[in-house]
């Protein structure tokens, strides 16, 4: 037994109202620069609908992650080592930018600065890419709220699983949302893939980077994810993911998109798992054993044993009692109500889901039923079978078993704390009939529903996190590329040294002060008061005197 | 046949030139990865453009590698060698001019069409460098007159061609033993003498432009685990520590 820590993350999709707050914070935090204007760390898809990039799912076009071979080991879809490096100088499995789309923005000043005529200005959009007018076709969420999928659904690679006259009727069934970020994966297919050894995985929480320094731009990554979470970046040359917002959590504070989540469905906290188990888990001959077999990996971590083994691997003792009292152990292992995206892809991904039961409740209340009886939702949904299906090709690799059962859990959760909310007792027999205690339904209605920030996200901090929030104090501004320095490297956009972080908030900051608009130089002679510090006197903040004194920017 | 016998420009061309580009490429490779590990990528355009690089990519590099190894044989390897083993000079002449012909016309060919793909695509076109554009003319200089070299001296010239194996070959040798001899670059044809300027002013632009990526080949990667794990300790910070902020540690007793 070789005991390693993972932290990892659950959604409840019955609370994602879809407002895409987690995507925007984690955009302005991470993804806000040049080059990586496509790239969603964080993305919310509906369902169903194509996914971002467009059909991702789809592997047998994409490629992505690992099959099993007909010897029972694994090996990458896209193929091994030497059919890696012989098709290295053009990747024929890369998606290309019109299959995430053409990143734009709107000519803004336009509106400011069109002289006055017989019709409104209108800001016209410019592609990012070529710099000209552009139809804008596609976006990250273009199909968000089903909007337009008449014309697309059909394309969903899940749907396309399932039978013709299923689709047929679908729109009128059912939605929901599916929050997407990197799933740090126990067995990564992107780390597998890159040439350079550039990816890899942290020992000490399981989070999967990208070493920037070691990073050749060969691109193999973006086709060995199977969630299509590795970005390139096509300004400098270098795949980026997801860090799992890692200088946070070393000390001790969630995501990004976990804090600003709006519907509080995310839980983040650790999983002890037995790194010796992971390759004969992914590799285990049927799909639908998979979800079962990675179960078995992860660690109880209140047993002596698995205590005393990790403390042998030198995980420090707070993280053992922050494993103790991860919500992602006790969703996935003791509840077993959370499931994994697409275990098909055999990467064991680390960011689990508890599947949305609001499509059977939405029917049934709209047929005129009560949407919270618990013996007419668990009739529903072994008739629905239309969403059951569904939620089986996104979580268990087709297998409606996991799914069905998941979903009366939190049907007879639902419905016995109508009971209590009444006042009565909680019924018994609803948790019996689920393979669960009163209690435990309670205890689990309390951390989907009222748990309190210290109960979602449970985590430990790193161990030499001082030294490491001091670094940056000791930068002063006299940094080469400091005050006064800015635009691109000698050799191309970001070459050169790290700049530090001190330094670039200096120059967004003056930047920010000086600029009229984020498009390009606006008209001449004229001060935008909403960026304006209000010290000084800038050039056209009035306008000019017979003398021409006011150009003269006295200040 | 020392250095005494040639004259100044000779010496310039045949002995300075080399030793300075070698220089110049070891030690800006070296400035270069220490200053800008950040900017050591192959800066791909895939992303942008499909269609065409499908097809030039994969043609100029493959016909560069054979081109690479063809250069190995015809330039290190002397000819005595290859007669001792049994190759006559007109078997060799043969599958030396035919199969770098061939590699000659592949990547020449991958070369146009990455050209045009640069030049006709709009998002890869504004992705170009300065820098881009000068290594492109050195690159095609270079490809284009070694190209030139081959047709006139090997193709046309009838019967064995043109036998550098008992010129270029030892001159190029020669600045590897340390003693340099100039002379045997007299009366070499003037598209070899094109070719070889040509390819020395590029390799001194190497460490400073793009090609740099040819340095990182992941040749590792075959014979690694494929799963990498990396501690956080080696791994956290973007740049050293600044003196002085060393952690705390007991004095070992």
């Amino acid at each position: 037994m070789k005991v390693m820590a993972q932290m990892s993350m659950v959604m409840n999709l019955d609370k994602c109202i879809g407002c895409h707050t987690c995507s925007v914070t984690c955009k302005q935090a991470w993804t806000n620069r040049t080059g990586t204007e496509y790239v969603w760390f964080n993305n919310v898809e509906t369902r169903p609908g194509l996914g971002y990039p467009r059909t991702y799912e789809d592997q047998e076009t994409w490629q992505g992650g690992w099959v099993r071979t007909k010897r029972g080991k694994l090996k990458l879809r896209a193929g091994g080592r030497a059919k890696k490096l012989a098709s290295i100088f053009a990747n024929p499995k890369l998606p290309s930018i019109h299959d995430y789309y053409e990143p734009w923005t709107y000519e803004y000043d336009m509106l400011l600065s069109a002289p006055q005529g017989e019709h409104t200005p209108v800001a016209k959009p410019k592609s990012l890419l070529t710099g000209k007018d552009m139809s804008i076709q596609w976006s990250a969420n273009w199909d968000d709220d089903l909007g337009g999928s008449t014309a697309t659904m059909q394309d969903d690679p899940i749907l396309k699983h399932m039978s013709e006259h299923v689709a047929e009727e679908l729109e009128q069934t059912f939605m929901f949302y599916l929050p997407r970020i990197c799933e740090h994966c126990l067995n990564p297919s992107c780390v597998a893939s890159c040439p350079s050894g550039a990816m890899y995985k942290r020992v000490e929480d399981g989070i999967v980077l990208v070493d920037q320094d070691q990073c050749r731009g060969w691109r193999m990554c973006v086709t060995g994810c199977p969630y299509k979470k590795v970005y390139f970046n096509h300004k400098t040359g270098k795949a980026e993911k997801c860090t799992l917002c890692y200088p946070r959590l070393e000390v001790g504070l969630p995501t990004v998109c976990s804090e600003t989540c709006v519907g509080r469905l995310r839980y983040l906290g650790l999983v002890l798992y037995d790194a010796d188990k992971v390759g004969a888990a992914a590799a285990i001959e049927d799909e639908h054993d998979l979800l079962a077999a990675q179960r078995e990996v992860f660690l109880d971590p209140h047993d002596p044993e698995v205590m005393a083994a990790a403390r042998r691997e030198g995980i420090p003792d707070d993280w053992i009692e922050a494993a103790q009292r991860s919500p992602i152990w006790k969703l996935i292992s003791e509840y077993e109500v959370a499931l994994p995206l697409h275990p098909e892809y055999r990467t064991l991904p680390m960011v689990w889901y508890i599947p949305p039961l609001s499509p059977v409740v939405d029917v049934v209340a709209s047929s005129g039923n009560d949407g919270e009886d618990g013996r007419t939702l668990f009739a529903a949904i072994s008739q629905l079978r239309i969403p059951l299906e569904y939620l089986a090709g996104l979580f268990t690799a087709g297998d409606t078993g996991p799914v069905e059962r998941v979903l009366r859990r939190l049907a007879a959760m639902r419905s016995g704390m109508r009971e209590v909310n009444l006042g009565r007792e909680f019924p018994e027999e609803n948790a019996e009939a689920v393979g669960m205690t009163g209690d435990q339904v309670q205890e689990m209605y309390r951390l989907l529903a009222i748990a309190k920030y210290e109960e979602r996200y449970v985590i430990p901090t790193a161990h030499t996190e001082v030294a490491r929030e001091l670094e940056e104090m000791a930068c002063s501004l006299d940094f080469e590329g400091g005050p006064g320095m800015g635009g691109a490297g000698p050799f191309g956009s970001s070459s050169g040294q790290p700049t530090p972080v001190a330094v670039e908030n200096f120059h967004a900051l003056s930047a920010r002060q000086t600029a009229d608009s984020p498009y390009g130089p606006s008209t001449p002679g004229r001060v935008n008061l909403l960026n304006w510090d209000g010290n000084g006197r800038p050039t056209g903040l009035f306008p000019p005197g017979e003398d021409g004194a006011g150009e003269e920017g006295r200040s | 046949m020392g250095l005494t016998d040639a004259s100044a420009d000779k010496i310039i061309l045949w002995v300075v030139l080399p030793y300075v580009t070698f220089a110049v490429l070891v030690v800006g490779s070296i400035w270069r990865y220490r200053y800008d590990k950040f900017g050591w990528t192959t800066r791909s355009s895939e992303l942008y453009e499909k269609r065409l690089l499908r097809w030039g990519s994969p043609l100029f590099h493959f016909g560069l590698l054979f081109v690479v190894l063809g250069h190995f044989l015809g330039l290190v390897i002397p000819n005595t060698w290859t007669e001792a083993v049994g190759v006559s000079e007109g078997f060799y002449h043969f599958i030396a001019t035919s199969m770098g012909s061939i590699a000659a016309l592949v990547a020449v060919a991958g070369l146009l069409i990455l050209v045009y793909r640069r030049r006709s695509t709009g998002p890869v076109f504004l992705a170009t460098t300065r820098m881009d554009k000068t290594m492109y003319v050195f690159l095609a200089a270079s490809l284009l007159s070694g190209a030139w070299a081959t047709v006139q001296t090997q193709i046309l010239a009838g019967g064995h061609g043109y036998d550098y194996r008992e010129t270029i070959s030892p001159w190029f040798r020669s600045l590897w033993y340390l003693q340099p001899q100039p002379a045997l670059m007299e009366g070499v044809p003037a598209a070899f003498q094109v070719h070889i300027v040509a390819a020395m002013l590029l390799f001194a632009l190497w460490p400073f432009t793009r090609l740099v990526h040819a340095f990182s080949a992941p040749v590792q990667y075959p014979f690694r685990p494929y799963v990498v794990y990396r501690s956080r300790e080696a791994s956290v910070t973007s740049r050293a520590p600044r003196p002085g902020w060393d952690p705390t540690t007991t004095p070992p007793r």
